[in-house]
């Protein structure tokens, strides 16, 4: 990124030492700028501009929908020990860029306690659900015994293209929480990041696109929700829709509704903290989030269970 | 004896034998001891009201379309009675009760259903025209399987989730469809009750009468009254259902276009919903397979119940190797199907369901004629009333003919060959649907590589249309949302404490 | 030389349960009691055999029942090579043909020369048909050519005798088995495959039967030549007879519906037939104290 070009407006933030990033969508393992050229200002809480982050169209949506398709057989394709050890591997690196975010939460608004906090409650998370990838069918598959001569069994598999619509705070957790089952699940993803607090969410790319997770798997676009869940919650080649139950109710009714475009499946699960409650009570609330969010069933809402059947014969 | 024969032996010339015709005669189930009554109420908190005449509609039996009897068309308000009975039922008696007293009445229900086996088998066959030998050996016995094994489940809820406390979501409201009235009855209500919840069922209008003949047999186990209702009528009485809004679940079973029609309206309350849809099922055969054994499996995909089958493997796919082979084989099998009276015990195919499926299945398939397909049906006579059609396999067909891309959901096959097994895979989930597909190779590597890369909720192996009340059932893509049967069936009755999510 | 055929036995299973399922009655009842009538091998294969108990055996095959003067007479009686001039003797002005087994029956563990000698000898005596057993042992350890070759030199010693060759279907293990070796006897010249000696459980079953009529129907769609089946063993009821011939129809077609295509091999079902037969045409079931017993 220290070499890129940086031909976005100048930042008041800009001091000798420090060069503020533009902050890009993340489709296909690359850094593209929203197709559309357009992007608002991302302030902090008095006011001051922070960056520049894009108002990406529908053909952001589009293109980052292309790209999960097209990656989705090869992240399912992983053994699940590969996958656990990939992911895994992002909490290493997220680990190690722990500072960075801090101060992104910092920026935006949070105290270091939270900031700190959220940070080691996204590390937590994201190793819990790496364990998971080669429990999940030893948890919840089964074989079952049919009264009649055949061997016969379910497992999991993962539904296809997910589109993940990421509430406002916490701003990485949140996300995370709707992210993670899903890469254990072995779905690809278009996450439409948080509209106010975007950045720990496109930093979040660059662990990503350091961390051996296949191009395309995981897709980050900013902008609008009312721009940006229209075209995925329409788009005929997105299988899920996941959200968080804070999301405005018109939205929410918006996915069900065009849910049934193609029959995709819509979750909705409690990820949200507002940072009010996250900078008053930074440890009771992570904790309880973090608790209602280590839930494997979340892995079985972003999955389809196959049966398969065989003679038992000589 | 021609010189071919030179092979027989002597009895031939020292015996003198007539060449032998050899043929069924009629074999016709006995309905003497069936009743049923010409015209029925609903069924609502544990009796049946009043047969209303001038809100009313008539059932026929396809086999001759003649009126079998008449129901009653449930209004709105009766609907409404229909979802406070299991709104007072769920809240004062059934969902209080411990998981074993649930388990005792489904329990009595299965075992009431088995004694009263042949009676039902005949009525599911009268109504619906399928023949009785499925009726009999399979729609009725697995019906009552099905309330079986998720008896056996009222009492053990908390090992099926583990981690959790699972809770009963309340009022069920389920809409079935006509292919397999009982059976589908079974799917919905039995986990339901298990899982401790309450029921407001409506039947298909065109089969209505194992519904009605099933809450007689309630009566006698002694159910709580308002535990179970069944709501008879066509499209309005489940948009009355579906609308009311003290439900707390949608289970619905039909067609996929109806099925994105429920889950548009009722996007707002955010319900808990399953959904299981229509299907266009491949049906792999590769070249290594065991052909005589396939080619009973595709008469098994296909011709099952008149082709009136979400499930069915409507398409062949081939290996050119053996397409020949097995297209002669399938045409010669076919010879032997007896198309008839659903109640001859030696009909394969019976009648098609309504007047409006045959005239679906007849435009179809001449759609596919135009469209350049070749056509063959098998030589069975078919009777002159009623609605019949026979099993019917079109070759010469592409990926883009309507009739390889459309749910026909009747006795036709399409047939279409493939050289590779990447061809086959591609083929086979090229389409919106997602239930089911066959796969018949001798190669065990084969069968799970390809299982593994084919969307559906289902994949028979050398085998196909198997169920089993231990087995989930439930299609991917445009093909349904969430699983019936197995342990998979109960998370569609039950909320989990702490997340709010429901499946 | 002889391809192996893929056989899935559950699905082999299920279609001979769905033909099991069709409901023979009245009419169509009465003439597949017929058929299995006339296509019996009636038969007795003891150490014990005297010339009494085949004296016995062939007059049970001139008059089944004497009470139903019209009712027609079996296909062939069975005996050993010792018993076939006899045979022939009792029954040279009927139409019933003389089969005898041969080949060091039943285990066919002896040398290819005495197992010709054998053919011979019955052939001279008077046998219409020589039913031989495959060399099973051989067939298992894969020496498929050394099966054949017996199986074609036998068939040229039978000379206008016709030959039917026993599988042996319980000794061979699979059905898989079962299928290469019916191609391989009707390869080698069998005139009829047969499934079983009736010395070895399990004898003639439904799915090894469906399995050796569908390598037959193959034969002919093959070769053109119409080979012969006969279950034997194990046969005891007309309702398992009627079954069978349910399966021919449907498999096979009504050509082989026919003496000259299709043969039980069985002692006590010509009785329960010949009950069934009665009760048909009176209403009232039957007792055995009313047929004789031979």
């Amino acid at each position: 990124m220290a070499n890129e070009q940086t031909n976005h407006p100048t930042s008041q933030a800009t001091t000798m030492n420090s060069i503020p990033k533009t902050y890009k969508n993340y489709i296909n393992g690359e850094f593209p700028r929203t197709e559309s050229g357009r992007y608002y200002s991302v302030e902090a809480l008095d006011g001051k501009h922070i960056a520049n982050v894009g108002l990406s169209s529908k053909k952001d949506v589009r293109n980052a929908v292309q790209a999960a398709r097209k990656a989705q057989a090869t992240w399912a394709q992983k053994t699940a020990y590969n996958r656990g050890q990939i992911m895994y591997r992002i909490a290493e690196i997220l680990s190690g860029r722990r500072e960075q975010f801090i101060n992104e939460m910092i920026l935006l608004g949070y105290s270091q306690e939270a900031a700190e906090l959220e940070i080691n409650a996204c590390i937590e998370l994201i190793v819990y659900f790496a364990g998971w990838t080669d429990k999940i069918d030893q948890v919840f598959g089964s074989v079952n015994p049919v009264a009649s001569d055949h061997f016969n069994f379910s497992r999991h598999e993962p539904v296809g293209v997910v589109g993940i619509i990421s509430p406002e705070t916490p701003s990485l957790l949140g996300m995370l929480g709707l992210l993670l089952p899903n890469m254990v699940a072995g779905n690809s993803q278009v996450i439409i990041a948080s509209k106010q607090f975007p950045l720990p969410t496109c930093t979040f790319a660059e662990v990503l696109a350091t961390s051996d997770v296949p191009a395309g798997t995981v897709n980050i676009i900013t902008g609008l929700k009312s721009e940006l869940i229209p075209p995925i919650s329409q788009h005929m080649d997105v299988d899920v829709l996941v959200g968080d139950v804070s999301l405005d109710t018109e939205f929410r009714v918006l996915c069900e509704v065009e849910s049934a475009s193609n029959m995709k499946r819509v979750y909705f699960w409690e990820s949200f903290i507002s940072l009010d409650e996250l900078n008053s009570s930074p440890n009771e609330t992570i904790s309880t989030c973090v608790h209602s969010l280590k839930d494997p069933y979340h892995i079985l809402h972003v999955q389809e269970v196959k049966t398969t059947w065989h003679p038992i014969s000589e | 004896m021609s010189e071919k024969n030179s092979s027989v032996l002597p009895t031939q010339s020292k015996q003198t034998t007539v060449p032998i015709d050899w043929s069924y005669a009629e074999a016709p189930e006995s309905i003497s001891h069936v009743t049923f009554n010409k015209s029925y109420g609903l069924f609502i908190n544990g009796s049946f009201t009043e047969y209303n005449e001038n809100q009313s509609f008539e059932s026929t039996n396809p086999a001759n379309g003649e009126c079998l009897y008449r129901c009653t068309e449930a209004s709105e308000s009766d609907v409404d009675a229909a979802v406070k009975a299991a709104r007072t039922a769920f809240e004062g008696v059934w969902g209080n009760y411990s998981g074993t007293q649930r388990s005792h009445y489904l329990y009595r229900i299965a075992r009431l259903l088995q004694e009263r086996a042949r009676e039902f088998a005949v009525l599911e066959s009268m109504d619906g025209g399928k023949p009785i030998r499925e009726s009999r050996d399979i729609d009725i016995p697995l019906a009552a399987a099905y309330f079986f094994y998720y008896a056996g489940w009222a009492d053990k809820l908390s090992y099926a989730f583990p981690g959790k406390t699972p809770k009963p979501l309340g009022v069920c409201a389920q809409i079935i469809p006509w292919n397999f009235p009982l059976l589908m009855l079974a799917w919905k209500i039995a986990p339901a009750l298990a899982c401790g919840n309450t029921v407001v069922l409506k039947p298909a209008e065109t089969t209505s009468l194992t519904a009605l003949k099933f809450c007689e047999l309630l009566q006698d186990v002694g159910l709580p009254d308002g535990v179970v209702n069944i709501v008879t009528g066509a499209a309005k009485t489940g948009e009355y259902l579906v609308q009311h809004p003290d439900i707390d679940k949608i289970a619905f079973t039909g067609s996929t276009e109806v099925g994105k029609v429920i889950q548009r309206s009722i996007a707002e309350r955010q319900l808990p919903s399953t959904f299981e849809l229509g299907g266009k099922g491949a049906f792999i055969l590769f070249d290594d397979a065991a052909l005589n054994e396939a080619v009973e499996g595709i008469v098994n995909a296909i011709f099952f119940n008149q082709g009136h089958v979400c499930c069915a493997g409507s398409r062949l796919l081939v290996q050119e190797g053996v397409a020949e082979k097995v297209i002669d084989l399938l045409k010669k099998r076919m010879q032997h199907l007896i198309v008839g009276d659903p109640l001859d015990k030696n009909t394969d195919i019976g009648a098609i369901n309504s007047k409006e499926q045959l005239e679906t299945i007849q435009r179809y398939v001449k759609t596919g004629i135009q469209e350049g397909a070749t056509c063959f049906e098998c030589s069975s006579s078919l009777p002159t009333s009623g609605y019949y059609f026979p099993p019917t396999i079109l070759t010469g067909v592409s990926q883009s003919s309507s009739v390889v891309q459309e749910e026909i959901f009747g006795p036709v096959l399409t047939i279409q060959t493939f050289r590779t097994t990447d061809e086959a895979i591609e083929k086979a989930n090229n389409t919106p649907y997602g239930l089911a597909n066959g796969i018949w190779t001798d190669k065990g590597s084969k069968i799970f590589y390809v299982g593994s890369k084919l969307k559906s909720g289902v994949v028979w192996s050398n085998t196909y249309n198997k169920f089993d009340p231990t087995s989930p059932f439930g299609g991917y893509k445009e093909s349904g949302k969430g699983r019936e049967g197995g342990l998979s069936g109960l998370h569609a009755y039950v909320k989990l404490d702490n997340n709010g999510g429901v499946y | 030389m002889i391809d192996r055929i893929p056989i899935d036995a559950v699905g082999v299973q299920e279609r001979v349960a769905r033909l099991c399922t069709r409901s023979i009655k009245k009419e169509s009842k009465l003439q597949a009691l017929d058929l299995a009538l006339r296509m019996m091998d009636l038969t007795t294969l003891e150490g014990s055999d005297s010339e009494g108990k085949v004296r016995q055996l062939c007059n049970k095959a001139l008059h089944p029942y004497t009470e139903l003067p019209n009712i027609p007479s079996v296909a062939a009686v069975c005996v050993y090579p010792n018993r076939v001039a006899l045979a022939k003797s009792i029954l040279k002005d009927s139409s019933i043909s003389i089969a005898s087994v041969a080949t060091a029956f039943p285990s066919g563990m002896s040398s290819l020369q005495i197992k010709l000698d054998d053919v011979n000898y019955a052939v001279s005596e008077g046998a219409d048909e020589i039913d031989m057993v495959i060399s099973r042992g051989a067939f298992l350890s894969g020496e498929y050519a050394r099966v054949y070759d017996e199986i074609a030199q036998i068939k040229e010693a039978c000379g206008t005798a016709h030959l039917k060759v026993i599988l042996e279907t319980g000794e061979l293990g699979s059905l898989e088995n079962v299928r290469m070796a019916s191609d391989l006897a009707m390869k080698a010249g069998a005139d009829f495959i047969k499934t079983s000696t009736g010395k070895i459980t399990p004898a003639a079953t439904m799915p090894v039967v469906l399995v050796m009529l569908q390598a037959i129907r193959d034969f002919h769609v093959a070769t053109g030549k119409k080979i012969g089946m006969k279950p034997a063993g194990g046969i005891r009821s007309s309702k398992q007879a009627i079954q069978y011939l349910v399966m021919v129809k449907e498999t096979l077609g009504n050509d082989w519906l026919d003496p000259s295509l299709f043969r039980f091999g069985a002692s006590s079902l010509a009785n329960d037939v010949l009950m069934q037969w009665v009760k048909e045409k009176t209403g009232r079931y039957q007792s055995l104290n009313y047929f004789s017993n031979d």
